[in-house]
């Protein structure tokens, strides 16, 4: 699967990084997403969908299924 | 009552914001076959609240396009039936009806409200031009063209909202004051911590009013234009711009006949059901959270989507799990993010356990009986993450200060 993500709107809250550990991290000062990995393996597709789903910012769009 | 097959069953949603949005989703994505009709009072798409009263006060050029939660076609797209513009004037449970106030009928087998919440006004400034309150869009829009243009601005109220809505306007260059009855974000953050963020804004060069010199005993007006704010206590203060945010009420009006319990919000049980296939999330749910043995109802933005999500996988499996979220909130002040896990209302203790707001690095830890129950930080993610899933897992008070 893959992602794009939206920094620009960005606002830190760590949804992502609770969702899926694996995939997701903050920059520790101002909670900013960091990708940790661009391409997912399978197992991480349900954990990036759902982190996704719950951004309250909508700043990662699945782009490949 | 006949009960429809719960994969095709007609599904109503009021309230067309993030929580009623989340849940149109969710359902699909889970398979919902029967139809969703998604209903909003507002004339617009659904759009994200919290920039409201940070980036689009302190930004031209973010409009409502910016801030639409999906994509044009995307709710189409998945088959959910969009009528904005339209609003819900009764429930009637028996018939299975929502009445609208275009004076047609939606009728369903399972119903979310999601009506959220209404900006609470002051009595005397109806019809007085140059008072605003701020919760939609054209709310934030209308203020941002008075807050170009006004000189002297007060802000009555100091929880997130006045806070938030003072930093930004002293950053459009006006002379800003914040009443408030306590501590700035005292009943949110504790007075500790509030303290600070009170320094904060004196720091920024916002006058602060708190206590019984913050409380408003009337609005000053000239000509049918506000023209200043009169307190219990002390001087009066000139302005030429009044923003009222002393909080909201849930948006139940239209459920008063309902038979549903309504008081401060919607009443549910804990797996946010209000009665049978009734649920509520979002700001106007109120809900017995047994992670934390407490009736809550929670007006942050993550919890409107995550509960929207329990409630729609509620719907498909028919069960009655409960809904026991750490809860979270994020508010900007100036170039600051405070971010809190967690119920810290009504704590008992707040611990600092690292650093200040002056700083940039802060933790405290907030306890409740003998647990850990919240924790806020500034410029500390990871760290932050980490006391989450501590509360997560029930610890103690005392193996949370072991660890500072």
């Amino acid at each position: 699967m893959k992602f794009d993500i939206d920094l620009d709107k960005c606002v830190g809250a760590g949804v992502c990084a609770i969702a899926a550990p694996e995939v997701f991290d903050q920059n520790d000062s101002d909670g900013i997403i960091v990708v940790l990995d661009p391409h997912p393996s399978p197992d991480q597709e349900a954990a990036v969908r759902d982190a996704a789903v719950r951004c309250p910012a909508a700043v990662i769009k699945l782009t490949e299924q | 009552m006949k009960r429809a097959d719960p994969r095709t069953a007609r599904v109503v949603i009021v309230g067309a914001s993030a929580g009623g949005t989340s849940a149109a989703e969710a359902l699909r994505s889970r398979g919902h076959e029967g139809s969703i009709v998604l209903i909003g009072a507002e004339q617009h798409a659904p759009y994200d609240r919290p920039p409201l009263s940070k980036q689009v006060l302190a930004s031209a050029t973010v409009d409502g396009a910016t801030l639409a939660l999906r994509g044009k076609n995307h709710l189409r797209d998945l088959g959910v039936e969009e009528r904005y513009g339209v609003s819900a004037a009764d429930l009637d449970l028996a018939r299975r009806q929502v009445a609208l106030s275009d004076g047609t009928a939606a009728e369903f087998d399972r119903l979310i409200i999601a009506t959220g919440v209404t900006a609470r006004n002051l009595p005397q400034a109806e019809g007085l031009a140059g008072v605003h309150t701020l919760r939609t869009i054209d709310d934030a829009l209308a203020l941002r063209w008075e807050l170009s243009r006004a000189s002297r601005v007060v802000v009555i109220g100091g929880g997130f909202l006045g806070s938030e809505v003072a930093a930004a306007a002293v950053g459009q260059g006006a002379d800003v004051t914040i009443a408030s009855s306590s501590t700035l974000l005292r009943s949110a953050v504790g007075e500790l911590i509030g303290q600070q963020v009170t320094e904060l804004h004196l720091a920024n060069g916002v006058r602060v009013r708190a206590g019984s010199e913050g409380r408003v005993r009337a609005l000053q007006s000239r000509e049918g234009k506000v023209s200043g704010v009169a307190f219990v206590s002390g001087a009066p203060e000139p302005a030429d711009l009044v923003v009222v945010c002393v909080g909201s009420e849930p948006a139940v009006d239209w459920l008063r006949f309902s038979g549903l319990a309504v008081g401060d919000g919607v009443q549910c049980a804990s797996d946010c059901s209000a009665a049978d296939g009734v649920y509520a999330v979002g700001d106007v749910a109120k809900w017995h959270n047994p992670r934390f043995d407490v009736a809550m109802r929670v007006e942050h933005r993550t919890n409107a989507t995550e509960q929207a999500l329990h409630v729609a996988e509620r719907i498909i499996t028919g069960d009655h799990a409960p809904y026991a979220p750490v809860p979270y909130f994020w508010s900007d002040q100036y170039d600051l993010k405070l971010q809190a896990h967690g119920y810290l209302r009504g704590h008992d203790e707040v611990h600092v356990a690292e650093g200040n707001l002056k700083s940039r690095r802060l933790i405290a830890l907030y306890r409740r009986g003998p647990a850990l129950t919240g924790v806020l930080a500034v410029g500390a993610a990871k760290a932050l993450r980490q006391w989450r899933s501590r509360i997560e897992a029930g610890m103690t008070w005392e193996e949370a200060l072991s660890l500072t």
